[in-house]
């Protein structure tokens, strides 16, 4: 029997069975490989007279995929040679999108060090001439963190309690409702939702531009980022913990008070912190809501204030050297505040892991 | 009994006794919070339509151009003559060059960390990648502006000398501010975002799935193709329908890097075109009245694309989930 | 079709910890080799070593040699995956791929070694389903998903898919740990009729199963937590389980410990 079954999968086309030794190129190939193509890259760079060095690095890396998927087909089998080129080609896309982001950190760090110093931090842009050196960001630093105050005090009320709803109360068509239009509000333009407070707050109730324009309207973009991040902190919370507690009686209001949100309270706090660094970037919405001023102005709720991304915008439509440097180190600044909320909320996340990921 | 506890709501613990009137007062009250938040998140939405359909329609009223062909934006005049189509035009292929890019090298990137990358090296790349999801789109802008334009100009002359023959790729030796520029801003955006949902989801192909491929005999790229592309394959829908979201909306960073002239050009590479959040904030600071409701017609083209977007990728993520969720 | 396994001073590692020691021991052709042993004693472990599945984990590592009759596994250019495919395994959990049917599922190993004509890839399906004793019950829903069936049926599907390759050997991780008695029952009267054909290794926690389907038994142990495992003894299943040579495997077939 078992002779008639390797007859017939010999007739269905099964090559007869290689032996589990197979020719293998040497481990440096690929690394030489590389150097071999780099040294090509150049040289066609250098030949052909090519400006830019990216072209160079393109050439390189299409001449590596190239060399390396013939070799190995000749020398290993088709099939080798498909992971060989799959391989390569993800370590392609892995150096290609570092290359832009290493130069968009490196860039930013470079060129915004060369005027921030406690003089930029702590001082506006009241009375400085645009096309001359000084001045600073302390105005904008103030609306940054009022504005992103106002809203997180806004959004993260109501997004938590419809979080709340959405995992311990929610069925039925209102849930279902609610989860959509979350899901779709994450998607909503920023410029958008500073159009709809425009519309509203400016053009119908007649306000004026306003820090707390500018807020409501980061709020609304906020509101959905806290919904999704603390839903799915409290799925994770055990559903056994909510039993116990109202199997001894206490209301279900007080069960989720007492025993589901401190359960989960680390991550809802690392959700809240990495939407906050989220809105701390936006500036479409700041431009049409808080205007931008040039001066301090400590109250959000009246006039014109400036805000941190608003100000890289700013400077970088005037449009000359000193007021680029002004709007990379404005971006370093800006970059680092996001970046320490970052890892502020990933530290409180792993810090309480143990606990709500149980 | 049983008629007792018919008419209370399903989702209060049946109480026995009314005399714990606290208990109950108090998850009325809570539920009624945390459900009219809820309600409040879908009156918001619902708000945002009717808000800017009022002043859109008013501004079509006014528009004396046709509000979806004309190829010209001019609101200063009176009367005023407006249209979408070069908005359109402009947000829709800038945002395709985006995904083109980004998409498969994002997906790259996943599986880089995921299943090539040595251990030392994933971890913090991942980290980084997450990290720099975060960072604002104005300084994207800033530096795509200040940086990466003027580092565009040998690649487009390369790609005028190879495939400028097609039009789409010809260029005239302007600063390359061009909707293709703006393409390769937006994906360099959105790789970040767009590799940390899609990471998330390779990493959570179950291990038995990829065993069962090698146990085959397959090598890591089969394992690839045979459990995690298909397992993820929703997940990387929605991670790109998240990336097209921000791409299609991205105001600030558009602004910086495109230099915008109100026409269709046929070369990707020329400087010109415009996109809908690009235009806003370009005309808004000089817009009186009239002029804004314009802008505000132009948003509300711009919110029912993103709501369109984010709907069709939701529909297309829950069938999928029922197919390939069943054994996970 | 079968071979034989000829594996001496095997040891093998999860990073620097040590899961199995020094273990050589012959597997007959033809034939159903058991495994038993206390949980941790690395039985599951070794009968990775024996497909190069260990090495996926990370950290995973193998010194010693295993022969399958005269070529040595872990020698210099052995490609891992003509190991794979020379070697099949099913696993503990049914895997059928959640987004193949059940067709594609048994040709998915067939597909990666070549192209074959959509008749001779059906008759392979069909035998295979046979061979795995599933062809009746899904003959009528091939193109269905596999993770539509039921458990004891998703395993056989795994079977049938690790058989269509025609392995030389058969690994099977506690292939009935996740399933009722019923399927369990006809998961081991597949594996009586697959050793007509293929060189079966079996890792079970049931010792009544070890003794109704094994013609050879191996028991493994391991002297305290975090010690490596080792072989204690492998004879013939009727001596291990009437007459076993070292005390320590009588004590843990009369369930005296483990």
């Amino acid at each position: 029997m078992s002779n008639a079954v390797i007859d017939k999968s010999a007739v269905a086309g099964d090559a007869p069975r290689p032996g589990l030794k197979q020719p293998r190129l040497p481990k440096w190939t690929p690394i030489g490989l590389a150097l071999i193509s780099v040294g090509l890259g150049c040289g066609i760079g250098v030949a052909g007279d090519l400006s830019s060095k990216t072209q160079w690095g393109l050439i390189a890396a299409l001449l590596f995929v190239l060399i390396s998927f013939t070799l190995t087909t000749k020398v290993e089998g088709s099939r080798q040679a498909k992971d060989k080129l799959a391989t390569s080609l993800i370590w392609v896309c892995f150096l290609l999108a570092v290359i832009p982001l290493v130069s968009l950190i490196w860039e930013t760090v470079d060129r915004g060090r060369t005027v921030l110093d406690g003089y930029f931090l702590g001082h506006s842009m009241e009375g400085v001439q645009t096309i001359l050196p000084g001045g600073g960001v302390y105005h904008a630093i103030i609306g940054t963190l009022e504005q992103v105050g106002i809203a997180t005090a806004i959004a993260a009320p109501i997004g938590l309690l419809t979080a709340v709803y959405l995992v311990e109360y929610g069925r039925g068509k209102l849930a279902k409702a609610v989860t959509f239009f979350v899901d779709v509000m994450t998607g909503v333009p920023s410029i958008v939702a500073g159009l709809f407070i425009l519309t509203f707050w400016i053009i119908i109730l007649d306000f004026d531009y306003s820090g707390f324009a500018g807020a409501m309207a980061l709020a609304i973009l906020m509101m959905p980022i806290v919904v999704r991040s603390t839903e799915e902190m409290l799925k994770l919370v055990p559903n056994e913990l909510r039993e116990a507690s109202l199997a001894l009686g206490v209301p279900k209001w007080r069960t989720i008070l007492k025993v589901v949100l401190p359960t989960a309270i680390g991550g809802i706090i690392t959700g809240v912190m990495l939407a906050v660094a989220r809105i701390a970037g936006e500036s479409a919405p700041i431009m049409l809501l808080v205007f931008g001023a040039t001066g301090i102005n400590n109250n959000p709720f009246d006039g014109a204030q400036s805000s941190l991304p608003y100000y890289v915008y700013e400077q970088w439509q005037l449009g000359n050297d000193a007021s680029y440097n002004r709007a990379w180190a404005a971006a370093l600044v800006l970059i680092a505040f996001v970046m320490i909320l970052n890892l502020l909320a990933r530290g409180i996340a792993r810090w309480k892991a143990p606990k709500s990921g149980r | 009994m049983k008629t007792d506890i018919e008419p209370t709501s399903p989702t209060e613990p049946p109480a026995l006794a009314s005399s714990r009137g606290t208990g109950r007062i108090g998850d009325k009250v809570f539920l009624g919070l945390s459900r009219g938040s809820g309600i409040l998140l879908l009156v918001i939405m619902a708000a945002i339509a009717a808000f800017l359909t009022v002043r859109a329609v008013s501004a079509i009223s006014d528009d004396h151009g046709n509000f979806l062909t004309t190829f010209e934006w001019n609101t200063s005049s009176r009367p005023m003559v407006f249209g979408i189509a070069v908005l359109v035009y402009g947000t829709i292929v800038s945002s395709i060059i985006a995904m083109l890019i980004a998409v498969p090298v994002a997906v790259g990137i996943a599986l880089f960390i995921s299943h090539y990358a040595p251990r030392r090296l994933a971890t913090p790349v991942a980290y980084v990648i997450d990290l720099l999801a975060a960072v604002p789109s104005i300084v994207y802008g800033l530096w795509g502006a200040l940086f990466l334009v003027p580092h565009l100009t040998g690649l487009y002359k390369w790609l005028d000398d190879y495939l400028g023959w097609t039009k789409i790729f010809e260029y005239n030796d302007g600063t390359p501010r061009s909707l293709f520029t703006v393409g390769i801003l937006l994906a360099i955006m959105i790789i970040p975002i767009v590799t940390s949902v899609s990471r998330e989801v390779f990493r959570q192909v179950p291990q038995m799935h990829e065993e069962a491929a090698l146990a085959l005999g397959a090598t890591r790229w089969e394992v690839i193709r045979m459990s995690v592309l298909p397992f993820g394959r929703s997940g990387i829908i929605s991670a790109s329908m998240l990336g097209l979201g921000r791409a299609l909306g991205e105001t600030m960073a558009v602004a910086t890097v495109l230099s915008p002239n109100y026409l269709i050009n046929a070369s990707l590479l020329d400087p010109g075109g415009g996109t809908f959040a690009q235009n806003i904030a370009s005309h808004f600071k000089e817009a009186d009245g009239p002029a804004r409701d314009a802008l505000i017609a132009s948003g509300l083209v711009l919110f029912v694309i993103t709501l369109l977007v984010n709907g069709a990728a939701r529909l297309i993520i829950a069938r999928r989930k029922e197919y390939s969720g069943a054994a996970a | 079709m079968a071979k034989r396994i000829d594996v001496s001073g095997l040891t093998a590692y999860y990073g620097t910890h040590k899961a199995i020691e020094d273990i050589s021991m012959t597997v007959e052709p033809r034939s159903v080799t058991a495994f038993i042993g206390p949980s941790g004693c690395g039985k599951s472990t070794f009968l990775r070593t024996l497909n190069r599945m260990h090495e996926v984990t990370p950290g995973g590592r193998v010194e010693g040699k295993v022969m399958l009759d005269d070529e040595n596994l872990y020698a210099t250019g052995v490609d891992p995956v003509s190991v794979r495919r020379t070697v099949g395994m099913v696993f503990q959990r049914p895997n059928p791929f959640p987004t193949m049917s059940i067709f594609e599922n048994v040709a998915a190993g067939l597909k990666l070694n070549g192209s074959y004509k959509k008749s001779e890839l059906e008759g392979i399906v069909e035998k295979s389903l046979k061979g795995a004793n599933l062809w009746n019950e899904v003959k009528d829903r091939l193109n269905k998903p596999g993770a539509g069936l039921s458990g004891g049926q998703q395993q056989r599907l795994c079977i049938a898919r690790a058989i269509a390759v025609e392995p030389q050997v058969l690994l099977m991780d506690e292939p009935c740990s996740a399933l009722d008695p019923i399927s369990t029952l006809a998961i081991e009267d597949l594996i009586g009729e697959l050793k007509e054909r293929f060189t079966i290794v079996i890792v079970t926690h049931n010792m009544q199963q070890a003794a109704r389907v094994s013609d050879r038994t191996a028991f493994f142990n391991l002297a305290g937590v975090g010690q490596p495992g080792k072989l204690i003894e492998i004879d013939e299943t009727e001596r291990i389980f009437s007459n076993p040579s070292v005390q320590a495997t009588e004590d843990y077939i009369s369930g005296r410990f483990g």
